[in-house]
């Protein structure tokens, strides 16, 4: 009797489901998505009919796979675990395009084009330095790609220091490459990071909810303790305040956000403040 | 893959954090982490929590011919293993130092300890004894492993029962759990090993090290000891010189953690008896603690959802009409139905008697068929449920509720490969349903 139901529902068959259909839901890694053709699902019935990646090119519609997502040859796969999320393109809605990742919560960093890492040396090998970034190999890093190192000028990186930087190549085939300046040679930021301090790890979307433009945990750290902090786009936090005592509360406070409400950091903080 | 490197300032820091007294976790330097002893639904099964730390615990047991030079006498085997689940670094299938040194640690502590009868393991002598197995399985590391497992071990062996056997004459009979109940082991003591960790060539000293404070240490000391205060074994690694006084003193500390570990490892048994006596829920599904990231989750506002189904309808008369394709459903025989182009129905003589029914209708029939559908996986929760496989609560919490005008957000997720006319009236529905959440 559910004999119809069954064949047409999404679960009982393995083929490609369209993208959008999917968005919040939960993806697996394996899975194939299709892209839409066009944004407005009451044109025909041919919205079914989607375009594959690449089959055809249509000139206004640019989407972007972000974490999670991987193009394999025509098709779009799934690599994580998680919800899928979408946003629409910055320019208005051309319909299509915008940019489709995963959410996922996990602790084994995956180099990404473009993240800011903490990394730690581990070994100097004639011109590179190799970093450890908590990626399945170590990145490579240039001595040159330091603000105003040249051949005779060499920065000053010792094995066990740590390096925040910017990857520019990121592949699954390839040895990542990391550098610490930007297109225009200047550091930004970027470079070894101070001796003092301490250096902890949290999971990959504590990070990323943290370095969102507006997180409410940084404003109120800020308030309670002058620091000094970086987040290392692999999971990795490193922090400085004036004493060892302050940056221990500091590293145990922001561990302890994740699986605190809102309620309970507020009443954490406030008390923290007081003494 | 590699161990993460250790980085000098990590070390810097944790160095002068203890020269200071304080630790990562904020514990005293003679505070023990949080133990948690957890067992399966099999007797001679556990998991212990030590920290972050979890050694899996499961002990077997065999009938074998017994050694020779022991003819009457069971067989005690003990085995940890250092999965690459617990830490990358650990390399599977092979025996590296470490693993090596603890292995040996733990025999020494529990076999050559006499902790159990082994004498009561005999069947026949110098045919058939008992030989116990007791297998330990690094789940998590974050430092102190021999702690946790030698924990792991004896709460094995105190949990586990073995069948009971009969001999008559030449006849051996081997009970079935179902027959006669099963006897536990007969453990004379309990030994817990106990590490101190020595910093500055034996100037600082840390209980229970956690894995990076593992990586700065000196030397480590192992003192395994029971309740009655007696020293099982006694080791010192890391080739550092330790004074008289420091050793004694660490027995001292030693002998009252183990008074406490003890304690907590009867209560634990004492709780798993009582609740297998009474039937209530155990094993390792029953111990698992909630925890959920909640740290950004959006704050519930209140949603009026008084007016829900009001609501619904009224978007639903504002909405266009839908398109002739989908309008007319199919009866194909009694019972299935088909809106618009799906796989067809394979099920029963296809008559071709169509039904037209009125446009307005037609809502409805979605909605049926949507419940319809939906059924299926409650239904089979339900069976599960009866299953004694014991499912978690908050399993239950995803059944989807199947209240045809309630929540066309859940309902969605299923019918969204049905054709295209349903999914995306039901998306402007979840739209609007949406604004007031945020």
């Amino acid at each position: 009797m559910h004999c119809w139901i069954m064949a047409a529902s999404p679960i009982s068959s393995s083929g490609p489901r369209v993208a959008r259909t999917m968005l919040g839901q939960v993806v697996l890694p394996g899975e194939e998505l299709l892209l839409p053709d066009s944004a407005g699902p009451g044109t025909e019935g041919s919205a079914e009919q989607t375009l594959r990646l690449g089959a055809v090119v249509r000139p206004r519609t640019r989407v972007v796979c972000g974490p999670g997502l991987r193009r394999c040859g025509d098709r779009l796969l799934v690599t994580k675990c998680g919800r899928l999320r979408h946003k629409e393109p910055s320019g208005g809605g051309s319909g299509g395009g915008g940019v489709y990742w995963v959410d996922s919560q996990q602790k084994r960093y995956v180099p990404v084009k473009g993240d800011h890492v903490i990394g730690i040396v581990t070994a100097k090998s004639g011109d590179l330095f190799k970093v450890d970034v908590g990626g399945s190999e170590p990145a490579s890093l240039s001595y040159l790609a330091f603000e105003g190192a040249t051949k005779r000028n060499r920065p000053n990186v010792q094995v066990g220091d740590l390096i925040y930087g910017q990857f520019v190549v990121a592949n699954k085939d390839m040895e990542p490459e990391m550098v610490c300046i930007d297109s225009n040679g200047r550091a930004n930021g970027m470079g070894v990071i101070g001796q003092d301090g301490l250096l902890f790890k949290v999971t990959l979307g504590l990070i990323r909810k943290l370095l969102a433009p507006d997180c409410e945990i940084i404003q109120e750290i800020g308030k309670l303790y002058p620091l000094e902090i970086v987040f290392g786009m692999n999971g990795r936090i490193w922090v400085k305040a004036r004493t060892i005592q302050q940056t221990l509360i500091l590293a145990n406070v922001l561990e302890a956000c994740e699986h605190m409400t809102t309620e309970q950091r507020k009443q954490i903080f406030s008390r923290l403040s007081e003494s | 893959m590699k161990e993460t490197p250790l980085s000098n300032c990590e070390r810097r820091f944790l160095l002068r954090a203890i020269e200071e007294k304080k630790r990562l976790d904020g514990r005293q330097t003679y505070d023990y982490r949080n133990i948690k002893i957890s067992f399966g639904t099999d007797y001679g099964c556990c998991i212990v929590e030590l920290g972050k730390t979890r050694v899996l615990g499961q002990v077997s047991c065999e009938l074998v011919s017994p050694k020779l030079n022991r003819a009457t006498e069971g067989i005690l085997f003990f085995n940890l293993e250092l999965s690459q689940m617990a830490a990358p670094a650990f390399e599977p299938g092979r025996q590296s130092d470490l693993l090596v040194k603890l292995n040996r640690l733990l025999e020494r502590c529990l076999r050559n300890s006499k902790c159990i009868d082994t004498e009561s393991l005999c069947v026949v002598a110098g045919e058939k004894v008992w030989q116990i197995r007791v297998d330990l399985h690094l789940l998590n590391h974050d430092g102190n492993i021999i702690d946790a497992a030698s924990i792991a071990a004896i709460v094995a062996l105190c949990h586990f029962r073995r069948p009971d056997v009969s001999v008559q004459g030449d006849e051996i009979t081997l009970y079935a759990l179902e027959e006669r109940d099963p006897v536990p082991l007969s453990i004379h003591h309990m030994p817990i090993c106990i590490s101190f960790a020595f910093f500055q060539q034996g100037t600082y000293l840390l209980v229970d090290p956690n894995e990076r404070e593992e990586r700065v240490m000196d030397g480590l000391l192992v003192i395994a000891m029971n309740k009655h205060r007696e020293i099982c074994t006694i080791q010192s690694s890391g080739g550092i010189m330790l004074l008289q006084d420091q050793v004694l003193r660490c027995s001292k500390i030693a002998g009252v953690k183990v008074a406490e570990i003890t304690e907590l490892i009867l209560k634990a048994l004492e709780n798993d008896k009582r609740v297998r006596k009474e039937g209530g829920k155990f094993g390792f599904a029953e111990s698992i603690a909630n925890q959920r990231i909640t740290a950004f989750k959006m704050e519930k506002a209140p949603v009026d959802t008084s007016d829900v189904e009001e609501k619904a309808e009224e978007i639903i008369a504002e909405a266009d009409p839908p398109s002739e394709a989908v309008s007319k459903p199919v009866l194909w025989t009694p019972g299935t139905a088909q809106i618009g182009e799906g796989i067809e129905s394979s099920w029963g003589d296809l008559e071709e008697e169509e039904e037209e029914e009125e446009g307005g209708s037609d809502e409805v029939t979605i909605l049926d068929s949507v419940k319809m559908e939906t059924e299926d996986p409650s239904a089979g929760n339900h069976i599960s449920d009866d299953a004694p496989i014991v499912l978690s609560d908050s399993e239950e919490d995803e059944i989807i509720i199947l209240e045809p005008g309630e929540n066309p957000k859940k309902t969605r997720m299923q019918a969204n490969s049905k054709p295209e006319k349903v999914s995306s009236k039901k998306a402007v529905r979840k739209k609007k349903k949406k604004k007031p959440a945020n």
